[in-house]
């Protein structure tokens, strides 16, 4: 197909059965590095698939899955492909709810992984800044000492993306970043995730169309498991298949 | 880096707890030792080595806790890891009989006599000295924890069939412990120790001393667990708990997180078993029964998971409870133990100290409340809502 080289994610003819019924079928997908891309489609296109297949949650029948034009993703576990640096959003949100939103951030925080630079772990000052940093970026601040069980769900929400900048990953992917969200904290973080992509490469899972639109990215719209179309908003919406698969039902 | 986290460790509650043990450890043995016969603050003898046995049970609890409390594995077998501590310790006592056994054979026990065993087995050699049998009460449950919990972790093995392996674990050990050709004793287990340390096992300075080193002991434990669920890891332990596939996401190995819980509690736990031996004066397979591990369970239920000082408190006041009710009526101990568990899991998911938090929360509340909630005359006449500081 495409130049593997110089993307940051690539999946080509990526299939994916659960008991005979095709979740993904010959999926192909290309991320460039700083670059958005909205995925849009119908329950049931292969979305959510699509993202436990990049995270390491799902393995694949078929089909070759690249980070960084070289990592193959299928073989690697989950802890090891967030240690690559791709970070993920799910979409119910889901922080440690007994635990204070400092402590989630500082939990999120790249720093190494293994059991004893963890048990012996010390915050530095540039840590604490660091998160400090992003409790101001998330609107967090004020609430840091709270447990994350007590924010709201708009606010679980950001505490969510605020984890992902803390794992400073080179990939996001973003599971319905806005559902349960007021319409101003929807652009916010409509703002939010396209001042992160100047720098790095994110996907966005959403069935918003106004938050889409906000956007302004690259949009890919999936039905039964493979791409329907491509492009902007506005041709995606323009095409016929489209109308009829997904937005005119 | 190490100094730094220890330091972290000694959060208040640690401090008072570890010097409240401290302090038991030096009383106890003293009223029993100093005080004259009679005396109304001396503890009668048979007192030391019972609560003594207690404290090893609060060790046993506090180990469990540090795996289900903080990282959610429900281990329905860390008795096992508890006998098996004891049998270490047991094997040293029963070296130490030397001659002075019924058979009157230098090496070989009693029981491997009367089998008519020739010489002694591979594996009780070394543990005529104490050092040797002591790094094995720590390094065997550690060695069974970590391949039992590499195993089950890694095939991501979790929650109730978890706890079902566990249960299964003990159990095997069980059997495996009743068999003769084993070498431990068989059903009778090892019993009939004369010393420690070369000091006769069940004089009352033995004895006191056994007591202030479970204290110690105790104490020590106390120190680690809280050094290790007030760390960076310690939360990320919690974290598995709550949310284990979202820790993964993050990019931590969770079976290794489990795993590094698992080994540290099978420590501590086997530790426990090897200074209640020596109170006890006996260890047999009965210890591996499933129905003790449950009855752990139990204790640290009752006393408040998830919390340094709960599974203490709860395994003294169960096991305060069962040497009165057995001695009271013996036969409603076991109705108590289930209602015990039932009203707990109804009623106190938190167990006495979540209790205690809970009635602590209500009443600053409740003073909050008091202070800064305007009056409801005060809203009728429209005053200022911001409450006035005065009132």
């Amino acid at each position: 197909m495409t130049d593997k080289t110089g993307t940051m994610l690539y999946l080509d003819g990526v299939s994916v059965a659960f008991d005979g019924f095709k979740a993904l079928n010959s999926l192909s997908i290309i991320v460039h590095p700083a670059e958005m891309l909205a995925i849009i489609g119908p329950n049931g296109a292969g979305k959510t698939t699509m993202m436990d297949i990049i995270t390491g949650k799902t393995r694949p029948d078929d089909g070759e899955v690249l980070f960084d034009g070289r990592t193959d993703l299928t073989k690697l576990d989950e802890a090891a492909i967030a240690n690559l640096g791709i970070g993920r959003k799910f979409q119910k949100p889901t922080v440690f709810e007994s635990q204070t939103v400092w402590d989630n951030l500082e939990m999120a925080l790249k720093k190494p992984r293994g059991i004893f630079p963890t048990l012996f772990y010390t915050a530095s000052a540039a840590d604490i800044a660091r998160i400090g940093e992003i409790l101001e970026t998330v609107r967090l601040l004020a609430r840091k000492d709270h447990l994350a069980a007590d924010l709201s769900h708009g606010q679980k929400q950001w505490l969510e993306i605020g984890m992902l900048l803390a794992q400073d990953p080179k990939l996001l992917l973003v599971d319905e970043p806005v559902a349960g969200m007021t319409d101003s904290e929807t652009v916010e973080t409509a703002k939010l995730l396209k001042d992160i992509a100047r720098t790095r490469s994110v996907v966005v899972v959403e069935h918003d169309m106004s938050f889409v639109r906000d956007l302004d990215s690259r949009v890919t719209c999936l039905a039964e498991g493979s791409v329907l179309a491509e492009g902007s908003l506005d041709q995606v919406s323009a095409n016929p298949v489209v109308i009829e698969r997904y937005l005119g039902r | 880096m190490l100094t730094q986290a220890l330091f972290r460790a000694l959060d208040k509650k640690a401090i008072w707890l570890v010097a409240i043990l401290i302090a038991v450890a030096i009383l106890v043995p003293a009223s029993n030792l100093l005080l004259p016969n009679g005396h109304p603050l001396r503890l009668p003898n048979y007192a030391v080595p019972l609560f003594g046995k207690y404290l090893t049970f609060a060790m046993l609890a506090l180990a469990l806790d540090l795996v289900w409390g903080y990282c959610g594995i429900l281990s329905l077998g860390h008795g096992a890891f508890f006998a098996i501590g004891g049998y270490g310790m047991g094997m040293y006592l029963m070296r130490q009989i030397g001659d002075r056994g019924v058979y009157a054979n230098p090496v070989l026990p009693d029981f491997m006599v009367f089998l008519n065993w020739k010489e002694l087995p591979w594996y009780w050699h070394g543990f005529d000295n104490f050092w040797f049998a002591m790094l094995m009460v720590m390094l065997v449950p550690a060695l069974l924890a970590f391949v039992f919990g590499f195993l089950a972790f890694r095939s991501r093995v979790t929650g109730v069939y978890l706890s079902i392996i566990t249960q299964a674990m003990t159990y095997a050990l069980l059997l495996a412990f009743f068999r003769n050709d084993m070498g431990f004793g068989g059903n009778n287990g090892l019993t009939d120790f004369k010393e420690i340390l070369g000091a006769p096992i069940s004089a009352d300075t033995t004895r006191a001393a056994l007591f202030a080193a479970s204290a110690i002991a105790l104490a020590l434990a106390v120190l680690v667990c809280s050094m290790v669920v007030n760390s960076k890891l310690g939360k990320v332990m919690v974290a598995v708990r709550d949310a284990e596939s979202r820790a993964r996401f993050l990019g931590y190995r969770v079976e290794y997180v489990k795993l590094f819980a698992f080994v540290v509690s099978a420590i501590i736990a086997g530790i426990a078993g090897a200074l209640y031996v020596p109170q006890v004066g006996i260890i047999n397979p009965g210890e591996f029964e499933p129905a003790n591990s449950i009855e752990v369970v139990i204790w640290t239920a009752v006393g408040g998971r998830g919390t340094i000082i709960g599974p203490i408190i709860g395994a003294i006041m169960v096991n305060v409870g069962k040497s009165y009710f057995t001695g009271a009526f013996p036969e409603f101990w076991l109705f108590a133990l289930g209602a015990l568990f039932v009203i707990t899991t109804l009623f106190l998911p938190k167990g006495i100290v979540g209790l205690i938090g809970q009635y602590r929360t209500l009443t600053t509340k409740r003073e909050q409340h008091d202070r800064s909630a305007p009056s409801p005359a005060d809203v009728e006449a429209g005053a200022d809502p911001q409450p006035k500081a005065a009132e």
